[in-house]
C-alpha cells in the first residue's frame, strides 16, 4: 500500500523516473544558488529575472515551436542580457543593484509582450508558463543534467570570490579583480538554472525550487556548508514528494513541488533550531555563559 | 625609494575635491598618522592611497608595490555580519595573496590562521559566526586578517573609533609591532593624545595638506585650528579649478 502510493509510480512508469531524476538535478544545481540569492539578499532578483527570460523564451517558443533548446537559448539571451546590462549599469554608476535590474527586466518583459502579441497565440504560452515535467523526454532530461553539472562546475570555481563578495565587498576589491567577474557568472547561473527549471516547473515557479530550500536552510543551520547540504535535500525531498503528491492527485507537478516545498517552509519557521518561532517563543531556561 | 608618493593628488567625489592638490611622500617603514576634523578627505586619501578611488588628477605612486602588498582596513567596512562565516574562515581571507582562487588551506596555513586570531587575544573563538560578536571583538577580528595578509604597506581608516581602552592598547601594541617590522602604516586617527604619543609622523589634512612632517613640529594648536577652518564648503557651483597645486602645498 504504502509502497504502492509512493515507490510504486517511479517502478512502473518512465516518465516519473525521467521527471525524478530530473527534480533531483535540479535541486543539486538549484538549491545552492538559491543559498547564495537569499544571503547576498537577491532573492527578488531571483523572481525578476525569470520575468526577465520570459520573453526570450517565449520568442523560442513561437519560432520554433515547443524544441526545449530554442526556449533555453532565448531565455539565456535575454536572461543574459539583462543580468550584464543591469550589472554593468550597477557597478559603473551609484544606482543600486536592484533599481536597475527592475528597469532592464521592466523593459525585456514590455518587448517580449509586445513581440508575442504581434505574432503568436497566448495559449502557447501556457505550457511555457507552468510547465509540464511529465512530458520530459530523455534529450530534455540531458540538457537539465548537462546545464545542472555546469553550474556545480562554476559555482566551484567562483565559490571563494562569492563567499568574500558577499561578507565583505571592500575587502575583495582591495585584494583582487575577481569580484566583478564571480559576481557576473553567479548572475549567469541564476539565468542557467531559471531556464533549466522551465520544463519541470514553468517560467513562473522555476525560482521557487531554488529560494524556498535556501528559506528553510536558514532556519537549521548557521554554517555556510551546512545550509547548501540542507537545501539540496529540502529541494530533493520536496521534488520527490510533489511528484508523487501530482500523479495521485493530478496536481500538475510544478506547482505541486513548490507546495510541498511551502509546507516544509512553514515548518521551518514554526520549529527550525535558528530562529524558529516555537524557539523563541519557548527558549528555555538562559544559560550560564 | 619612498613607500609612496603623492604627486599633486585631487581625490573626490562628482568632480568635488575631497582631497586638494597633496604633494609628498612617505618613506618605506614609516609610522603616519593622518589627522583632521570630519570631512577632512582622511578617508578619501586612505581610499585613494589603496586604490578603491582613482585620483580626479595628480597621481599616487607605490614604490613598485603591487595592489596585493598593501592591506587595508575601512572605517566602517561594508561587512555583512549576519552571513554564516565563522572567524575561523573570515580571518583566513587574509590568505588571499598566497592562496587565491584555489590554493589548498594546509596545516600550515592554518596554524597561521590560529596564530593570527591568538595574537589579537581572540583564543577559542575560531568557530563563532561572527554575527555574535561585538564591536571590539570584530575589529580584532579584522586586525587578524590585516596580520595574515602581511603586506608591507598597511592603511588604517580610524581603528579606534568605538574601542573600549583595553581593546585600543592590545590593537596599538600590534600596530607598534608592525612599525618594528618594517611595514609602513598609515592611520587615519582622531586621539591627539595617542598620536602624539606613539606616531613619529603626522599628515594634518584639511582637504589641503595644512602641515606635514614630525609629530612634535606638526602636531601644534595653530595647525589645528587653520585645519578646522578650512574643512568647510562644499559648492554646487564651484569652477574648475585652476591652481596647479604648488601655492596650496607650501
Amino acid at each position: 500500500m504504502v509502497y504502492d502510493a509512493l515507490i510504486g509510480p517511479f517502478t512502473e512508469f518512465e516518465f516519473m523516473r525521467r521527471a525524478l531524476a530530473a527534480v533531483i538535478a535540479l535541486s543539486l544545481a538549484g538549491a545552492p544558488i538559491g543559498v547564495f540569492l537569499m544571503l547576498r539578499r537577491m532573492s527578488l532578483v531571483g523572481d525578476a529575472m525569470a520575468h526577465a527570460i520570459l520573453p526570450g523564451a517565449a520568442i523560442g517558443f513561437l519560432l520554433s515551436g515547443l524544441n526545449l533548446f530554442a526556449m533555453t537559448a532565448g531565455g539565456l539571451i535575454a536572461g543574459f542580457a539583462v543580468a550584464i546590462l543591469a550589472g554593468v549599469v550597477a557597478r559603473s554608476t551609484g544606482l543600486k543593484e536592484d533599481a536597475s535590474l527592475a528597469t532592464f527586466y521592466l523593459a525585456s518583459l514590455a518587448l517580449g509582450v509586445t513581440i508575442v502579441s504581434i505574432k503568436g497565440t497566448n495559449i502557447d504560452l501556457l505550457h511555457v508558463l507552468f510547465g509540464n515535467i511529465l512530458a520530459m523526454d530523455d534529450q530534455t532530461l540531458l540538457v537539465v543534467a548537462f546545464n545542472a553539472t555546469v553550474t556545480l562546475l562554476v559555482l566551484a570555481v567562483i565559490y571563494r570570490p562569492l563567499v568574500i563578495e558577499s561578507v565583505d565587498p571592500l575587502f575583495l576589491r582591495t585584494v583582487s579583480r575577481a569580484g566583478g567577474p564571480a559576481h557576473l557568472a553567479f548572475l549567469a547561473l541564476v539565468v542557467i538554472n531559471l531556464v533549466n527549471g522551465f520544463q519541470a516547473l514553468g517560467t513562473l515557479l522555476a525560482v521557487g525550487l531554488m529560494i524556498l530550500p535556501a528559506g528553510i536552510a536558514r532556519f537549521w543551520s548557521r554554517d555556510l556548508t551546512a545550509m547548501i547540504c540542507i537545501a539540496v535535500v529540502a529541494a530533493a525531498v520536496s521534488g520527490y514528494a510533489g511528484l508523487v503528491l501530482s500523479f495521485q492527485t493530478r496536481v500538475p507537478s510544478g506547482p505541486a513541488i513548490i507546495l510541498v516545498a511551502t509546507v516544509l517552509y512553514i515548518v521551518s519557521v514554526l520549529f527550525g533550531r535558528v530562529g524558529g518561532i516555537v524557539r523563541q517563543l519557548f527558549p528555555g531556561r538562559h544559560l550560564e555563559a | 625609494m619612498a613607500a609612496l608618493h603623492f604627486h599633486n593628488v585631487t581625490l573626490g567625489y562628482d568632480r568635488h575635491p575631497a582631497v586638494h592638490h597633496l604633494n609628498g611622500e612617505v618613506a618605506p617603514g614609516a609610522l603616519v598618522a593622518v589627522i583632521g576634523p570630519n570631512g577632512a578627505g582622511k578617508s578619501t586619501l586612505l581610499r585613494g592611497i589603496v586604490g578603491i578611488l582613482r585620483p580626479l588628477d595628480g597621481s599616487i605612486h607605490l614604490g613598485g608595490l603591487d595592489a596585493r602588498d598593501i592591506a587595508y582596513l575601512p572605517q566602517s567596512a561594508e561587512i555583512d555580519r549576519s552571513f554564516p562565516i565563522s572567524v575561523f574562515d573570515f580571518v583566513g581571507t587574509g590568505l588571499w595573496r598566497n592562496a587565491g582562487l584555489f590554493g589548498g588551506i594546509g596545516k600550515a596555513a592554518r596554524d597561521k590562521i590560529l596564530r593570527a586570531i591568538a595574537s589579537v587575544g581572540l583564543n577559542g573563538f575560531e568557530n563563532r559566526p561572527i554575527g555574535t560578536l561585538s564591536g571590539g571583538q570584530m575589529q580584532r577580528v579584522l586586525f587578524a586578517r590585516v596580520l595574515l595578509q602581511d603586506a608591507s604597506l598597511i592603511v588604517l581608516d580610524e581603528p579606534f573609533n568605538a574601542i573600549d581602552s583595553k581593546t585600543t592598547a592590545d590593537l596599538l601594541a600590534l600596530v607598534k609591532h608592525w612599525h618594528h617590522e618594517g611595514r609602513t602604516v598609515l592611520a587615519a586617527l582622531h586621539d591627539m593624545e595617542m598620536v602624539r604619543n606613539h606616531f613619529s609622523e603626522t599628515l594634518v589634512l584639511a582637504r589641503g595638506p595644512v602641515a606635514w612632517g614630525p609629530t612634535a613640529e606638526v602636531l601644534t594648536p595653530e595647525n589645528l585650528m587653520v585645519a578646522m577652518r578650512m574643512c568647510e564648503a562644499f559648492d554646487d557651483t564651484a569652477a574648475a579649478c585652476g591652481e596647479d597645486g604648488r601655492s596650496q602645498a607650501a
